[in-house]
């Protein structure tokens, strides 16, 4: 330490010792576990042995498949597909879109719906489309089918929209053709497809069995889980208070994070010291979140909360034991723990705002407040959607940790014979049903992919507002 | 600009920094008392006890505390370290080539956006069971699945993007290699960007939760939150001292990380932003 302005290695040298101790620790790792990836590897290959068992598995389903059903799937799809895509055009430029012919789009637009339908109609055997199917199962049928043929028309829509550029874009600037790109992808590919694809698959498809009545496995059930879902009532009672604590802790994490990186941003003395005091939360656990919240929100004097309001106020609630106090208790433990990356992120925003613009603004008589929530705010637009994406995905499945230590059985009873719990919520109620044993294992897969359905809207969403923005602004 | 120091915003910048440490600092507070201290009426809030040590002790020696932050951290590690480098070749690969179905493969790696693990846990563990991995070798059953994510492959094809051309026309003339070129070129140039990717996957790592529940390891296999949630039933009444022990020592790494590695987090995102 006697001399810092010469470190004792060059920074390529520090550079070299930091990816000699990387790569040599994931050897390390890794090499004594080659037999364990060997059953990684043998599980590939059994799968890409059965693919062309699964070719002919579907020609022969659809070669044996009742021609009417099939034919419905493929009409709604292409009528679901012609108007979709007629209304993309509308959106965007109908004179840019498919170089303005438009009937060609719309009909592209049919035939992808008609194809895309097929994705999920197939799993699940055009069920829905079979002349004896109730309407509630029909009805279920038509939106599979349509998510079905989105999943076909979103790329057939951005090819349509062909961004202008992107071909003339970069066509210097790349390394000569060769086999490398693809043995750089092939351990991205592996993972996602045998860690995320496969298992969503599988998910897709138990969440169309169930027990039917007496046969003691599981068999195909077409839609009645998702039907017997909307119906029960402990069901429903746990998404409304998914909903609302969700609501709650976006809200109030939203805010506070805004108004407490406002006054971070201000240019005093210290700044960066309060920013790491203000931060620091992110690196704190659901699971500790809860724990400590659980010591806090303690019944009787011993308890933090309790101790205050009993010796101010005289009243002692039972933050933990009242159906309409305990879902707060989660949604105070889950604000604490999203606020120091809401402020992190909001600090950062607050950075990139141009000052010139404010400084304009001032000029012209606009006071604190007006410049605030006419300039600031609106710029911040991006990062606050950034955030409702991650704080919305927080309450949906992150806030497991949260729930499970504050209220380990679901929260205080409510509801006939008692079965619902103030805070079981989605998440919580899905990994319960998980390892309950008795329950059925088709109805837990229905929840996780209407769960799935709704994150994947706000994602959807989140893409298209960050699309939009990139093509207007640059 | 006005320079005077302005009291007020200290004041307030000071409040509400002592306010969302509330429950941290009472934690600490709590880690420090034995059983029946943390149960009197009024609640002990200061002085510390004395009990700090011996929860701690308690926490290692019959809780195998040792054992799961060691796990919970050579996992961490092997997450970020290998998630960095997969991302990073996939990137390599995404803007530095052109090839047959490149975008098939992006839009494969993009529609994983829409696949969150937390609502596989049920399928994914009967695959892990499937191979073994469970009961074998836990270790590759809280790695594998999280060694590839969109997330990095997209934030590394984004910094990539905005590296400049010229830099691969002189390294071409040089005859560097796709490799060469990730390694003496690309690297140096992504740190601030791998600082932010390890500090997410980091500390997501070290929150993991659900995922080792669904393993049903054996105790001293498990990770780190699994340990500090089993605290909370050790006896017949919850040992809060020791829980909040718990809590405490099972933050200190991820915070230690994350005020580290702080710095590059936001100039990380800060690059990104600049597309």
């Amino acid at each position: 330490m006697d001399d810092d302005s010469r470190l004792p290695i060059s920074p390529q040298a520090a550079q070299r010792v930091l990816l000699g101790a990387a790569l040599g620790f994931l050897l390390v790792f890794f090499v004594p576990r080659l037999d364990g990836l060997a059953a990684l590897w043998d599980l590939l290959r059994d799968a890409i042995a059965g693919l062309p068992g699964f070719v002919v598995d579907v020609i022969d389903y659809y070669r044996a498949a009742p021609g009417e059903q099939v034919a419905y799937s493929a009409l709604v799809g292409a009528i679901f597909g012609a108007v979709t895509t007629a209304l993309v055009a509308g959106v965007f430029d109908p004179a840019r879109f498919a170089h303005g012919r438009t009937w060609l789009a719309v009909l592209a637009g049919a035939g992808a719906g008609a194809l895309g339908a097929q994705i999920l109609m197939f799993p699940a055997q055009h069920c829905t489309y079979a002349s004896d199917i109730g309407g509630a199962q029909f009805r279920v049928g038509l939106v599979v089918t349509a998510l079905g043929a989105l999943a076909l028309l979103v790329p057939v829509w951005t090819l349509l929209r062909g961004r202008p550029g992107a071909r003339v874009q970069h066509v210097a600037g790349h390394f000569k053709r060769s086999p490398l790109p693809y043995v750089f992808l092939v351990p991205t590919v592996i993972v996602l497809a045998v860690f995320l694809y496969y298992p969503a698959a599988q998910i897709m498809l138990v969440s169309l069995r169930r027990k039917i009545f007496p046969l003691p496995q599981e068999r195909f059930a077409c839609m009645q889980n998702y039907v017997d879902l909307a119906s029960d009532a402990v069901y429903r009672n746990s998404f409304a208070s998914t909903l609302y604590i969700t609501l709650f802790v976006v809200l109030f994490s939203l805010a506070i994070a805004l108004a407490i990186a406002v006054l971070a941003s201000q240019k005093v003395k210290w700044a960066g010291v309060y920013r790491t005091l203000l931060v620091w939360p992110y690196a704190i656990s659901p699971v500790v979140t809860g724990v400590i919240f659980l010591s806090m929100f303690r019944e009787g004097g011993a308890g933090l909360l309790n101790w205050a309001l009993g010796s101010t106020l005289g009243i002692n609630p039972g933050w933990l034991t009242d159906k309409d106090l305990a879902p707060w208790v989660i949604v105070a433990a889950s604000v604490w723990n999203l606020l120091g990356f809401n402020v992190l992120f909001y600090i950062a925003g607050l950075q990139n705002i141009p000052t010139d613009l404010l400084e304009a603004a001032s000029l012209d008589g606009a006071g604190r407040v007006r410049r605030f929530w006419r300039i600031t705010f609106p710029l911040l637009s991006p990062f606050t959607f950034f955030l409702l994406v991650t704080n919305v995905t927080y309450s949906f499945y992150g806030i497991y940790g949260v729930v499970d230590t504050l209220t380990p059985q679901g929260g205080p009873r409510f509801g006939p014979g008692g079965e619902s719990g103030a805070t079981n919520v989605l998440i919580f109620k899905l990994y319960k049903d998980a390892f309950d044993t008795g329950a059925p294992a088709g109805l837990g897969a229905a929840q996780a992919v209407v769960l799935f359905l709704m994150v994947a809207t706000f994602t959807v969403l989140q893409f298209r507002f960050l699309e939009r923005r990139v093509t207007y602004e640059g | 600009m006005n320079r005077r120091p302005r009291y007020g915003i200290h004041l307030a910048l000071i409040v509400v920094c002592l306010g969302m440490a509330c429950p941290a600092l009472y934690a600490l507070q709590v880690s420090t008392l034995t059983l029946e201290e943390a149960f009197t009426i009024p609640p002990k809030l200061f002085p510390p006890s004395t009990d700090f040590v011996s929860n701690v002790r308690t926490l290692f020696d019959g809780q195998h505390f040792g054992r799961l932050i060691a796990n919970t951290l050579t996992v961490a590690l092997v997450v970020v370290v290998g998630k960095t480098a997969f991302a990073m070749l996939a990137g390599l690969a995404f803007v530095y080539f052109q090839f047959p179905g490149k975008w098939v493969l992006f839009f494969f790696v993009l529609l994983t956006l829409l696949m969150p693990t937390e609502l596989l846990l049920v399928p994914l563990s009967n695959l892990i069971a499937d191979l073994r991995w469970a009961s074998d070798d836990p270790q590759l059953a809280l790695t594998m699945p999280f060694l590839a994510s969109a997330l990095g492959v997209f934030l590394f094809r984004q910094h990539f993007r905005n590296i400049p051309r010229e830099l691969l026309e002189a390294a071409q003339i040089d005859g560097a290699g796709p490799l060469r070129y990730l390694l003496w070129v690309l690297l140096p140039m992504s740190w601030n960007v791998i600082g932010a990717h390890a500090v997410i996957q980091f500390i997501s790592m070290w929150h993991q939760y659900a995922w080792p529940i669904f393993l049903q390891l054996s105790p001293e296999d498990q990770l780190i939150q699994v340990g500090v949630r089993n605290s909370v039933i050790s006896g017949t009444q919850t040992d809060f001292g020791l829980l909040m022990a718990a809590g405490v020592v099972a933050s200190i790494p991820p915070l230690v990380f994350f005020v580290l590695l702080q710095k590059q987090f936001m100039s990380g995102f800060a690059l990104m932003r600049d597309k």
